[in-house]
C-alpha cells in the first residue's frame, strides 16, 4: 500500500508540474523536447592508433621537427592553438570549437605497462583493465549492468555500428549496436519471434543467451525505431558514414530517448606507411562531421548537456619510420567537446620528448582518471564499482 | 545422458565440415564415427586446385606498374584507382568460388581447416592476386605441417605486405610482423619480450617481394649482425627466427589450444589441450594427427561439447546451402549477408582474425541470421492456412505482407533463391507423419533445446505433407536454436 501510494504521490506530482507549465513555454516544448541537464556522452574511438603528435602538433620542439624529417607538419601549415601548440590542418571545425571555449585537449594519456599491440591496447581501454588482467566485459557495459538491473531495454548505451564493441559488453547485459535504427525494427518485428521467444523455456546457456539476447532486442528495435521517429534532425550532415552516424546519434538526442551514451569508431588509423594522406582523409570525415553535429546541438540547446570524448588504442612513436610512417607506441591524447566544459583549452602540458621510453612517450594520465571523471561527474554513476577502484576525477566537467 | 549415432555424426559434420549434406542426411544414423572421419580425411587427401581469379589482373598489374613511371600523376592516380577496383571485384569472386567450395566441395575437412588458417593467419590487403596466392597456400598446407603452413605464409606477399615486412629494413626496422609471428601465429602473449621482438625484426629484414609477387630476399637490406633472440645469440636469418619459434613447445600448446576452441569448445580443458599439445610436438606438428587426435577422441563426443558453438556467418550460409540445394537470383547477395552478419571472406577486422563465439552475437546480427532461411525462400508461395479462424489467418496474412515488404531489401539484391526441395523430401521420405516433427528437428538441430511444437505449427503450412516439411524447414532454421552446431 505504502508503495503504491508513494508511486501515486511522484505521478501526481509530475502531472502537476506539467499543468502549472506556463503557456509561453509551453510554445516551446516541440522545439526543444529535452530538458536541460540530461547529460548525454558520445565516444569516438579512433581504431588503429592514431598519432597524436601529427593531431595535437608540438609547432616548437626541435626534437619533433629533427625525429619526423618527412612526416613533421609545419609550423604554418598546423592550426594555431596556442605560441607552441598547433592542431591538425584537416581539423579546422576542432580549432573552432577551440576558440569558443568548447574543446579541451588532454596529453599523455595512457596506462602502465604499456602493450604495442592493436587488438590487446584496443582491450585494455574498452575493459578499463590493467595490462596484465584479462577481463571480457567493457567500461560501459558494467555501466550499462548498474544502469539496466532488471530492465528489459539495454538502450541506456547504443553504438552505431555493424558489430558490438568490448567496451559495451557488460556481466549481465549487452549495449545495442545498430547502423539504422529502421533496419534494426524491421529485422525484429515479426510475429513468429515473438512466439517462439514467449514459448522458450530455459535450456543450454548459449541458447538462453540467444533468446535473451533476442527478447531485448524485440523490445528495444521498437522503442529506439519510435524515438528515432520523434524529431529527426533537419540539419544537413556529410554523407559519409560518420556524417550518417552522427545524424542518426543528433535525432536520438533530441528525443526522449533513455540513452546516455553512444559509441562511434573510426578508422583504420593504423598509419605504419604513407601517413600524412590516410590521416588527412581520416580527419577530414571526422572534422566535417563534428562541424555539423555541433552546430545541430548548439541550434537545439543540447550542446551544453552532450559531451564528446575521443580515443585511440595507443599513440605513435616519436620518430617517424623509414615508409613515410609511424610504428605503434604508447600515450596519446583526448579530445572533449562540449558546451559544458569547466576548464577549456590544453589541459596540461605537452608530450615531453626528451624524456622517453624506447622512443616512446611515458604517460602522466591514467585513461582510467578519465573514465572515472565521466562516469562520475557525468553520468552520475558508481565509478568505484564499473572500474573495481578509486580513480581520481579530473576537473575538465 | 546417451547422444544418438545421428547427433554424433552430425557433430563431427558440422565441426570438421560444414555440416550435413541433404544428399546424405538420411544415411547418418548407422554409419560409425571411424568410418565418417575415415571418409573426411579419404575426401580431402588430394591436394587443391588453384582458385584463379586474378590471372590476368597479374600481367595488368605487372603492366600497368610499369607504365606508370611514363604517365602523368593524374592519369597514374586513374590507373590505380581502376586496378583497386578490378582487385575488389575480384576478390568478390575469389570469395565466392571459394564458398562454392566450402559448400559443394567433397574436400570438406580441407576447407573446413583453411577456413580456420584464414582467421588464424587474417590478413587484409586489396591486391587481388596476393589474396589470391595466400589462399591456395593455405588450402595447400591445412593438412600438412604446420611449420611449412608457417613459412610459407610469412613468405607470401599477401602477409609482407599487410605485415610491413617490405618496408622492414637494415638501420630501420618495421617491426610489425616480427611482433604478429610471435603474439599471433605461434606462441602468444606472455612467452617473449619486447627485445625479442625488436631482434627479429632485425632478422626479418630484407624480406619482401617484388612485382610478380614472389618472395625475394633482398641482401642488401638485411641486418647481418648479430641479434640475441630468446636468450640466444647469433647472425640469425628470417628462417632461423621461424625455426627457434617452431621449437618452442609453447607454439604448439597456443595452436593446439586454438584448434580446440575453433573445433571443439571455446572452454578449453587443459587435460585435453596438454595430451594433444605434446603429441602434436613429438609429430613434428602434423596437422592430419593432431585433428585425427582430435576428431577420433571420445570426449569429442561427450554432451558438454556437442551443439555449444555458436555458428560463424560462413558456418550458418555453408551449411544451410548444404541442406537445401539451391541457386540464388545472385551469387553476389551472399556478400551482403556477409557484411551484415559481420564476416566477410578476405576481410578479417583486423590481424586477430574473427574473435569467434559470442562476439558473432548482438542485435542486429541476430536477426538477420533469424531472417536468412526467410529471405532465401522468399520466393516460395506456401500459405500458411487451415486455421478455421479468421482472426488467426487475418494476422497471419499480414505478417506474410510485413515478411516480404521486410525481404525486400534483400531480395531486391538477388537474395531469394530457387530451392531445390527433392532432395531434402527424398530425406524425409520413410518418416511417418507422426514423426516428421521430431524427424526434421532432430536432423537439424544439435541444441537440446526444441521449439515448442504447438507454437511452431502456428506458423507451418500443413495443407500436404510436402509442405508441412518445407515451412518445417525454414522456420526451424530461423530460430536461435539452428544457430548452434
Amino acid at each position: 500500500m505504502h508503495f503504491k501510494r508513494k508511486e501515486f504521490l511522484q505521478i501526481g506530482s509530475l502531472a502537476t508540474a506539467s499543468l502549472m507549465l506556463p503557456k509561453f513555454l509551453k510554445a516551446f516544448e516541440h522545439k526543444n523536447m529535452v530538458p536541460p541537464g540530461n547529460k548525454v556522452m558520445v565516444v569516438i574511438q579512433f581504431s588503429g592508433g592514431n598519432d597524436g603528435l601529427n593531431t595535437v602538433i608540438p609547432i616548437t620542439n626541435d626534437i619533433y621537427y629533427k625525429e619526423r624529417p618527412k612526416l613533421a607538419i609545419k609550423k604554418s601549415s598546423a592550426l594555431s592553438l596556442t605560441d607552441d601548440v598547433g592542431l591538425n590542418p584537416a581539423l579546422e571545425a576542432f580549432k573552432g570549437l577551440y576558440d569558443e571555449g568548447n574543446l579541451s585537449i588532454l596529453n599523455n594519456v595512457g596506462y602502465p605497462n604499456p602493450d604495442r599491440s592493436h587488438f590487446r591496447s584496443m582491450d585494455i581501454w574498452h575493459s578499463a583493465s590493467n595490462s596484465n588482467d584479462y577481463v571480457y566485459t567493457g567500461w560501459l557495459g558494467r555501466y550499462l549492468d548498474a544502469q539496466c538491473n532488471g530492465c528489459n531495454k539495454p538502450t541506456q548505451i547504443l553504438e552505431v555500428d555493424d558489430v558490438l564493441s568490448l567496451a559495451l559488453k557488460g556481466n549481465e547485459k549487452n549495449g545495442l549496436a545498430f547502423t539504422d535504427p529502421r533496419r534494426l525494427y524491421s529485422s525484429s518485428n515479426e510475429r513468429f519471434y515473438k512466439d517462439i521467444n514467449a514459448a522458450h523455456q530455459g535450456s543450454e546457456e548459449t541458447v538462453d543467451y540467444l533468446y535473451k539476447t533476442m527478447s531485448e532486442t524485440l523490445s528495444s528495435a521498437n522503442y529506439i525505431f519510435q524515438q528515432s521517429k520523434k524529431n529527426p534532425t533537419a540539419a544537413a550532415y556529410p554523407a559519409t558514414e560518420m556524417g550518417k552516424n552522427l545524424k542518426t546519434i543528433a535525432s536520438l538526442i533530441m528525443s526522449d530517448i533513455n540513452t546516455k551514451v553512444y559509441y562511434l569508431s573510426l578508422g583504420s588509423f593504423d598509419t605504419h606507411v604513407n601517413q600524412e594522406a590516410q590521416q588527412k582523409r581520416l580527419f577530414t570525415e571526422l572534422n566535417d562531421a563534428v562541424k555539423a553535429f555541433t552546430a545541430d546541438l548548439k541550434k537545439n540547446n543540447r550542446f551544453d548537456d552532450v559531451l564528446m570524448m575521443t580515443f585511440s588504442e595507443f599513440g605513435r612513436r616519436v620518430s617517424q619510420n623509414a615508409s613515410n610512417g609511424t610504428d605503434h607506441g604508447t600515450a596519446n591524447n583526448m579530445f572533449f567537446i562540449s558546451g559544458g566544459l569547466k576548464e577549456k583549452g590544453i589541459l596540461n602540458a605537452m608530450p615531453d620528448l626528451k624524456d622517453l621510453n624506447q622512443g616512446d612517450l611515458k604517460y602522466k594520465v591514467d585513461f582510467k582518471n578519465v573514465y572515472a571523471t565521466v562516469l562520475n561527474k557525468w553520468l552520475g554513476s558508481d565509478d568505484v564499482a564499473i572500474l573495481g577502484k578509486k580513480y581520481e576525477p579530473l576537473n575538465f566537467i | 545422458m546417451n547422444l544418438s549415432n545421428r547427433l554424433k555424426n552430425q557433430h563431427l559434420l558440422w565441426r570438421a565440415a560444414f555440416g550435413p549434406m541433404a544428399e546424405n542426411a538420411a544415411s547418418l544414423d548407422d554409419l560409425s564415427q571411424k568410418k565418417l572421419w575415415e571418409l573426411l580425411l579419404k575426401t580431402s587427401s588430394k591436394s587443391p586446385t588453384k582458385i584463379a581469379v586474378a590471372q590476368n589482373l597479374t600481367d595488368g598489374l605487372v603492366k600497368g606498374v610499369q607504365d606508370l613511371s611514363m604517365q602523368s600523376e593524374l592519369l597514374k592516380a586513374e590507373a590505380g584507382r581502376k586496378r583497386r577496383q578490378q582487385s575488389r571485384d575480384e576478390l568478390k569472386n575469389l570469395n565466392l568460388l571459394w564458398l562454392d567450395e566450402m559448400i559443394n566441395s567433397e574436400a570438406q575437412l580441407r576447407e573446413k581447416m583453411s577456413l580456420f588458417w584464414h582467421g588464424h593467419f587474417a590478413c587484409r590487403v586489396i591486391n587481388s592476386f596476393f589474396q589470391q596466392e595466400l589462399l591456395h597456400v593455405i588450402r595447400t598446407n591445412a593438412l600438412g605441417n604446420f611449420g611449412d603452413l608457417l613459412k610459407a605464409v610469412s613468405k607470401s606477399p599477401s602477409m609482407l605486405q599487410f605485415l610491413n615486412n617490405q618496408q622492414n629494413r637494415k638501420g630501420s626496422p618495421n617491426e610489425n610482423f616480427a611482433r604478429e609471428v610471435m603474439e599471433l601465429f605461434t606462441m602468444g602473449r606472455g612467452n617473449y619480450t619486447e627485445n625479442d621482438v625488436k631482434e627479429a625484426a632485425r632478422a626479418f629484414t630484407g624480406w619482401g617481394y617484388n612485382l610478380q609477387g614472389d618472395f625475394v630476399f633482398r641482401k642488401f637490406q638485411h641486418d647481418g649482425g648479430s641479434k640475441t633472440i630468446f636468450g640466444k645469440t647469433g647472425n640469425f636469418s628470417g628462417d632461423d627466427v621461424i625455426n627457434m619459434l617452431l621449437e618452442k613447445p609453447e607454439t604448439a600448446v597456443f595452436i593446439t589450444k586454438k584448434v580446440y576452441s575453433f573445433f571443439v569448445n571455446e572452454q578449453t580443458n587443459n587435460t585435453h589441450i596438454e595430451w594433444l599439445a605434446q603429441r602434436f610436438y613429438d609429430n613434428n606438428y602434423d596437422l592430419k594427427k593432431l585433428l585425427q587426435d582430435v576428431f577420433t577422441s571420445d570426449w569429442f563426443y561427450q554432451e558438454k561439447n556437442v551443439g555449444n558453438k555458436i555458428k560463424s556467418p560462413i558456418e550458418l550460409i555453408a551449411g544451410i546451402r548444404r541442406f537445401l540445394p539451391l541457386e540464388l537470383d545472385n551469387d553476389q547477395s551472399q556478400l551482403l549477408f556477409q557484411k551484415v552478419l559481420g564476416q566477410i571472406l578476405f576481410y578479417p577486422p583486423n590481424v586477430a582474425g574473427w574473435p569467434g563465439g559470442r562476439t558473432w552475437i548482438d542485435s542486429s546480427t541476430l536477426m538477420v541470421r533469424l531472417q536468412l532461411p526467410q529471405v532465401l525462400a522468399a520466393k516460395e508461395t506456401l500459405t500458411i492456412k487451415a486455421k478455421n479462424d479468421d482472426d488467426v489467418n487475418m494476422g497471419q496474412m499480414m505478417e506474410q505482407q510485413q515478411r516480404i515488404a521486410r525481404n525486400k531489401a534483400y531480395t531486391n539484391k538477388g537474395a531469394s533463391a530457387d530451392i531445390d526441395w527433392s532432395l531434402v523430401l527424398k530425406v524425409f521420405e520413410k518418416i511417418k507423419r507422426d514423426q516428421l516433427p521430431q524427424k526434421i528437428a532432430d536432423t537439424l538441430l544439435q541444441s537440446k533445446s526444441r521449439i515448442n511444437d504447438a507454437v511452431l505449427n502456428k506458423h507451418l503450412a500443413a495443407d500436404s505433407r510436402e509442405n508441412f516439411i518445407k515451412t518445417s524447414v525454414i522456420q526451424i532454421m530461423a530460430t536461435p536454436e539452428y544457430q548452434l552446431c
